[in-house]
Order: C-alpha cells, then structure tokens, then sequence
C-alpha cells in the first residue's frame, strides 16, 4: 500500500514548493536591499583584467546596474533595450556579468552591441551574491549616494523602461530629492 | 455584440462540461444507461460551443475590434492577416481558449471512435475529461476572459510581440497542444480504468493509438519550436532549456516510455500499475506546464502575462486533477492490477528499463527547472540553472536509452537467451563501433571522442533496427508479401528508432562542430570562413507592413562558385519599438549557412555573425521521422477492428451489469 502512495506524497511536496513559489513572486523586489546601501565591490572590469571598477565609480550619478551573463537567454531580449536606452538617454548604465567566462561574454557584447559604460567581470558571482540576485537579468537603480532605490528581477521590457526606470531615475537625479 | 456571443457561449460550453461530467459518472456509478447516453451528444455540443467562441475572437482579430482588449493587446490595424489569425493564442488568454479548443476536439473524436468501447467505461472517459475542461472554462470565465471589453475603446492596437509573428508560430502552438492536450485521453481511460476496476490489457489497446496520435503532435510540436528558435531568435541556438521548453518536453519524456510501457501492457498484460501512473504522469505534467508558464513563479523569455491570482487557480486544478488521480491510483491499484510472467532477460525487462530511464531523465529536467524554487524554498539562496547542468545530466541518461533500443529490438518477449542474442548482435556492434570510428577520423579533427560516441549510437540504433526487421522475413520463402504481413506498428518502431538515430546525429555534430565568425563588415567587405567567401553586396533601408529594417545581401561563394545570396535583416517593429533579428539562412542536408546581422558600428559597417552549422537539419528531420513512426503505429490495422474478441467478455458483464 505505502508503495502505492509514493507518487501522492512526492505531489504534495511539489505543491508545497509551488505554494510558496507563488508567494515569492520572482519578479518582486525583496526588501532587504531597497533603501539600504549597494553592498561594496571591486572587480576587474570585463575587458581588462588589470583595470578594476567598484561601487565608489557609480556614486554621484544616479545609477543602473544591470545583472547579465552571456549564457542567460533572457538577457537576449532584454540587451536590445537597454542599448536603445543608453543611446537615447543619458543613464549611467553598468553591468555586472554574472558567472561568465570573459570571452564569451565580450563576444556576446560585439554581437549585440555594449550599452554599458563598464561591465564588472564577476566570474566567481561572489559580487552577485551579496546583491541577492535571483535569476539573471535583474536591474537595479543606485541613487547618487549608493543606495538601491529599486530593483527588478527578469528581463525588463519596453513599458518597464519607459514607465518606471526611466522616471525613477529622473526623480533622484532631480536636485530637490 | 459578437464578442459577447462568444462569452455567452463560453457559459453554454461550462454548462455543457459540468453535465458531461456529473451525468455519465452518476450513471456508470448506479447503472443508469439514459444518463451515461448523455456523454457523447453533450461532449459535441460542448465542442459546438467553443468552436463558435473559438470562431468569434478569430473574427474579431481579422475585424480589427479593439473594443476587445484581448485584441487590443495583441494586433494592430497594421499586422499582416495571418498574424491576426495565430495572434488569437499568441497570448494567454487566447491560448487557454485553444487548449479548451483542443480538449473538447479530442473528447469529439472519442465519441466519433469508440463504438466498442462498452458503455460504463466510455461514460466514465468521456466524464474524466469533461471534468478537466470545467475547470479550465471555469479558470478562463473567471481570471481570463478572451472577449473583456475595453473603454474608452483605443485607435489602434498594441501589436502582436514581433518575435511572434513568424509561421513557425502559426503552427507551433496548436500542434503543441494537440500533443499535450492529447495525454488527457490516456488520463480519461486510466482513470476510467481504475474507477471501473477493469485493468486489464484491452484497456491498454484502447489508449494506446490516442496516447501515440498525442505523442505524435507533441513530437512536431517541439520540433517546430526548436526550429522556431533557430531561425527566429537569430543566433543558430535550437534548444535552450528555458523553463517553457522544459515544460512542453517533460510530457513528451513520459510519453515516450507510456508509449512504450503501453506496448508490454498491451502485449504481455504486465507493468499495468506503472503504465498507468505514467499516464497520469504525462496529464500531470502537462497541467504542470501550463502552471509554470503562467503562474509565472519562474521567469522565462517565453513567460505569459502572469498574475498571482492565475498561479493559484491553476494551482487548485493541478491539486485537484493530479492529486485526486494519484489518491485513486493509491487507493484502487494495489486491488485491481494483477500481472502476467516474464524472466529477467526478456522484452519486457528492457522495456521496464527504459521507461525508468526516461522517468530518470523526465526528473532531471523538473528538478533542474524548479531548483531555483527549491533552493530559495530551502533557504539555499537565489539562483538559475542553465544549460550546462541539463547537458551534464541528460546525456548521461539518454545514452543507455540508445544501447536499450538496439538490444530491444531484437529480445523476444518473455524470455530470452541471452547467448543467442549476442550472437546476433556480437557483429553489429563491432561494425558501427568501426564504421563510426573511421567515419569520425575521417570527416573531423577535433572533439573526435564525443563525436565518435554520437555516430557509433546512432549506427548502432539503426543497424539494429534494420537487422531486426531482417529478422523477421528470416524464413518466409516471398519477401515481398512478408515485407506487407509485418503490422504497420512494427514500421513505426522501426522509423521512429531510426528517426531518433537522425536527431542523435544532428545533435551531436551540430553541437561538436558548429563554428562561428564575428566580424564587422561594410558594403565590399569580403570574408574567408569555414570554406566559404563571404562578400556583404549592400546594406539597404527596406519596411515592413508594421516594420522598419535594414537588409544586407551578403554573396556566399564556395571556391569562386556562386552559392548562394543570404538576407539578413535587423528590423524595428515600430509600434512596440522592439528590435528583432531576421537571419539568412542557407539550409542543405550537409550544412546550414547562418548569417545573422547585429549592430551598426562605425561609418557603413555592421557587424555581422556568420556560423557554419553542419547535420543541423537532421535534428529536425529525426524528430519528423519520429512522429511519422508515431502515426504509422497509431494507425496499425489491430486498432482499427471493428470487433474483437477480448473485448467480448467485458461487453457481456456490461451487459449483466445493466440488468435491475
């Protein structure tokens, strides 16, 4: 009888794991990093291992850093994007290339063109631990002291641009905030 | 007014599902025959009703009506007529309005072909999957309405998402859902089967062409979406191991070892408790893939406008179908299912064998795809799963699957001596050992040793296929008409073995000796790679009906002998201002020529990705030879007898059973 009952067992395991799957929405924007300041780092930039970019190279301009790896087939939609946005705005876009061998993702960037100022070269994903990251692409806006203001989990599309990131970063770049 | 003609009749198609479902199993439950008549006409009329729900939001598309948001979501007065029309399941809405489609196309056809099945079960069928189509009406009537209104009503649609305005798109999704819909045949029946304690091997002849038509559509279906991607997503990549991909190729993992699992059950009358669990399985695992594409718990390039709200419906469906059958199968198997005999080395072992292989591999694929729900679930932290993990387990699974496949052909059922067989296969394993060996070193030079395993498989598959057809007309005196005695399913086994051998092929030389140049070129350019020249003639401004692009006419010439012209176009889709890549293909048996066009730089350049693609066409052309094995089977002459005896002694204790 147990035996027969295996499969049942083993379903209720699935469905907890949904329950709580459907409560973390992954696109949702865990609150212990909003409002505190982005976890420090220094990494050697994606095309130059002897040249580092860290945290302190993002202050004083409000920020976006975008989380990307060459193997994640959702960056791929996402990437046209963002390099028309960095064409058509003044952001201070920068990337952290997740988990990623330097030559595929320089090879990705040729391809489909380099909207960052700077990509961070985090092989080990150390540095994307500490920022939490989920699932790659995720994007987060850094306001001019280093604080994460914002973050957004999966690929962003046109209507998120355009209706959220883009306002939010005019709104802290804004004097009076 | 029309779309609410078709919400009227999306509720007509709800009534007529929920008196599909109550009606036949009361009657089967008390032996009322007038109320398990009801199945079938209801069934039809349930069909009716979505049909012409079906038929209303086709018209609206074709009529531009963007009072309907649906609509207005999805197209624009600008997209070509053929998108509007495969626009209607371009979407969530509009497919779950296909998947119900589907569903009450495939209970029609049950009532149309079923005149022998006996009464209680067919009630009992034909309910299960009533069943299953109330509570997807019900999740499109309530969280999902295709025809919602939308005030003040907009000029102009939001347009289909480009990368879906493609014909492989057209296509890919009906057929995929004729696939995976289809598993819920095999669901009716074995629920059927288990609430009517009769299991026995006629239950599995009964299923088996249904469960094989199924299987048969998912394989295309896949094969069109792989294909899809390859063209489409403009960088030669044709798997992925996205989460949606996942989820259509988990039912057809599971399929494949029902479809084979049917076959000892049917045959032998053995595994009957593990065939159907797995034909539970290949209906849960459906339900499952429309959970995780829509319930967006993971994230996907593929992903469908999700909502919470949407997960925990589908959520309770799943609960419901799945957990309600697994808790029947606990309760009613252990008492209903008694088996017949066999030896260790017999068919039937090989068959067990392989359908744990294919379970194995089903699993690695859903552990791999939830694994960031169970980790962060677990408190391991966040992160994603990618394609090196599913390369590094899967393969490993399926290759035992190719040394099964030849060794089963040729193990007779029962039992088997195990000496006899290596003689006969002794020799066939040395030639495709040394066939693939001297294949491998003389065609490529470099990762010989994956390579070489790929084709010794594949030969391997297919010499053991042909010899045991050979077999068969070993001791007939005129070939010809022993060649028209073998049964049509023994043909299917036959080609989709060998299809599999194909798709072997391709992956493995595709993904071993596929090479890519990036380069950036301007008009005049001329380029040297993988024994081609490359000259980029012109880049020139072109549009679109809804698009803007820019087209290069790249010349491909092989030792100074014209090739062929490659277009590649990298166009704007202007209302929703998204770029997408047009690739220039150039496809023979041997090769595929890619050219893909990637961002303007400096001056007159662009750059350009050029990829030389060898055996590429076979993983495609395997998976047709697939299905086509999969029709053949599905339409064996022993399905089609009108009478049979076996069915004799169940058609009697009906019969008994009806009296007061």
């Amino acid at each position: 009888m147990l035996r027969y009952l295996l499969p049942l067992g083993l379903f209720f395991c699935l469905v907890i794991i949904f329950i709580y799957g459907l409560q973390h929405d992954p696109r949702q924007i865990p609150s212990p990093f909003i409002d505190k300041p982005a976890p420090a780092f220094k990494l050697s930039t994606l095309h130059a291992a002897n040249i580092d970019v860290q945290l302190d190279d993002l202050k004083g301009k409000v920020s976006l850093l975008n989380v990307w790896a060459s193997w994640c087939v959702a960056c791929r939609t996402e990437h046209p994007l963002l390099v028309a946005m960095a064409k058509d705005n003044p952001v201070n876009l920068y990337g952290l290339n997740y988990k990623d061998t330097r030559e595929d993702a320089i090879d990705w960037l040729k391809q489909l063109g380099n909207p960052y100022i700077e990509s961070a070269f985090d092989q080990t994903g150390k540095t994307g631990i500490d920022y939490g990251v989920y699932g790659v692409p995720e994007t987060f806006v850094i306001d001019k002291e280093g604080i994460i203001r914002y973050k957004h989990i999966g690929p962003l599309n046109k209507q998120d641009i355009d209706n959220i990131i883009l306002p939010m970063i005019n709104q802290l770049a804004s004097p009076t905030s | 007014m029309i779309p609410e003609l078709g919400h009227f009749t999306l509720i007509l198609a709800l009534a007529m599902a929920i008196i599909q479902t109550i009606f036949p199993l009361a009657g089967a439950a008390n032996g009322n025959q007038a109320w398990m008549a009801l199945a079938r006409p209801v069934a039809r009329l349930q069909f009716l009703f979505i049909s012409i729900a079906f038929g209303v939001l086709i018209y609206s598309f074709l009529s531009n009506d963007f009072s309907v948001a649906y609509v207005a979501q999805n197209s624009n007065s600008l997209l070509p007529a053929i998108y509007r029309l495969s626009a209607v399941w371009g979407a969530h809405e509009g497919s779950l309005l296909l998947w119900a489609l589907i569903l009450s196309l495939w209970t029609t056809a049950v009532t149309f072909y079923s005149k022998r099945l006996p009464v209680f079960f067919l009630a009992r069928v034909i309910a299960v999957m009533g069943s299953v189509s109330v509570g997807f009406l019900l999740f499109m009537l309530l969280t999902s309405n295709p025809f919602e209104r939308l005030l003040p009503i907009p000029a102009d649609g939001s347009d289909l998402n480009p990368l879906l305005q493609d014909p492989g798109l057209i296509i890919h999704p009906p057929m995929l859902y004729m696939g995976y819909v289809g598993f819920s045949v095999a669901f009716g029946f074995a629920i059927a089967a288990l609430l009517g304690g009769n299991l026995d091997s006629s239950w599995a002849r009964w299923s088996r062409p249904w469960t094989l038509l199924a299987w048969m559509f998912l394989t295309i279906g896949i094969a069109l979406g792989s294909w899809w991607a390859y063209y489409e997503l403009g960088w030669g990549g044709w798997w992925f191991w996205d989460p949606v991909e996942n989820a259509s190729f988990m039912p057809w993992l599971i399929g494949t070892a029902l479809i084979h699992s049917f076959a000892a059950t049917e045959k032998r009358d053995v595994f009957k408790n593990w065939t159907i669990l797995l034909a539970i399985c290949a209906f849960a695992l459906s339900l499952l893939g429309t959970f995780l594409v829509r319930s967006g718990v993971l994230t996907s390039v593929h992903a469908f406008a999700t909502d919470p709200e949407r997960g925990i419906f589908i959520l309770i469906l799943l609960g419901f179908f799945v957990g309600g059958s697994l808790l029947l199968y606990a309760l009613r198997a252990p008492s209903t299912i008694k088996g017949g005999q066999f030896k260790l080395f017999s068919r039937e072992t090989l068959l067990l064998f392989n359908s744990i292989l294919f379970l194995v591999a089903m699993l690695t694929v859903l552990l791999g795809t939830l694994y960031p729900l169970i980790a962060e679930a677990l408190g391991m932290g966040k992160l994603s799963v990618g394609a090196p993990y599913f390369n590094a387990v899967f393969i490993p699974v399926m290759a035992p699957v190719a040394l099964l496949i030849g060794i089963g052909a040729i193990v007779k059922w029962k039992q088997d001596d195990y000496k006899r067989v290596a003689r006969q296969l002794r020799f066939l394993l040395l030639a495709s050992v040394v066939i693939g060996v001297v294949l491998s070193v003389t065609f490529f030079d470099n990762h010989l040793v994956r390579t070489c395993a790929g084709i010794v498989a594949a030969l391997w598959v297919t010499f053991t296929s042909i010899a045991a057809l050979l077999a068969r007309l070993k001791h007939r005196q005129n070939k010809l008409i022993a060649l028209q005695t073998i049964p049509r399913g023994f043909y299917g086994m036959t080609i989709a073995h060998i299809g599999f051998a194909v798709t072997i092929i391709g992956i493995t030389i595709t993904s071993q000796h596929s090479v890519d140049l990036h380069e950036r070129m301007a008009p005049g350019d001329k380029v040297e790679f993988a024994d081609y020249q490359f000259s980029l003639e012109e880049l020139r401004p072109t549009t679109g009906p809804n698009f803007k692009a820019t087209e290069a006419v790249v010349k491909v010439e092989k030792n100074g002998v014209y090739v062929t012209d490659l277009h590649s176009q990298k166009r704007i889709y202007t209302v929703r201002n998204m770029p997408m890549t047009e690739a220039g293909i150039d496809s023979s048996l041997m090769r595929d020529i890619y050219i893909s066009l990637g961002e303007p730089l400096d001056g007159e350049a662009w750059s350009i990705r050029l990829y030389h693609k060898p055996f590429v066409r076979w993983i495609w052309l395997g998976a047709i030879f697939m299905a086509l094995g999969g029709l053949l089977a599905a339409t064996d002459r022993r399905y089609r007898l009108k009478v049979e005896k076996n069915n004799a002694a169940l058609v009697e204790e009906t019969a008994a059973s009806l009296k007061p």
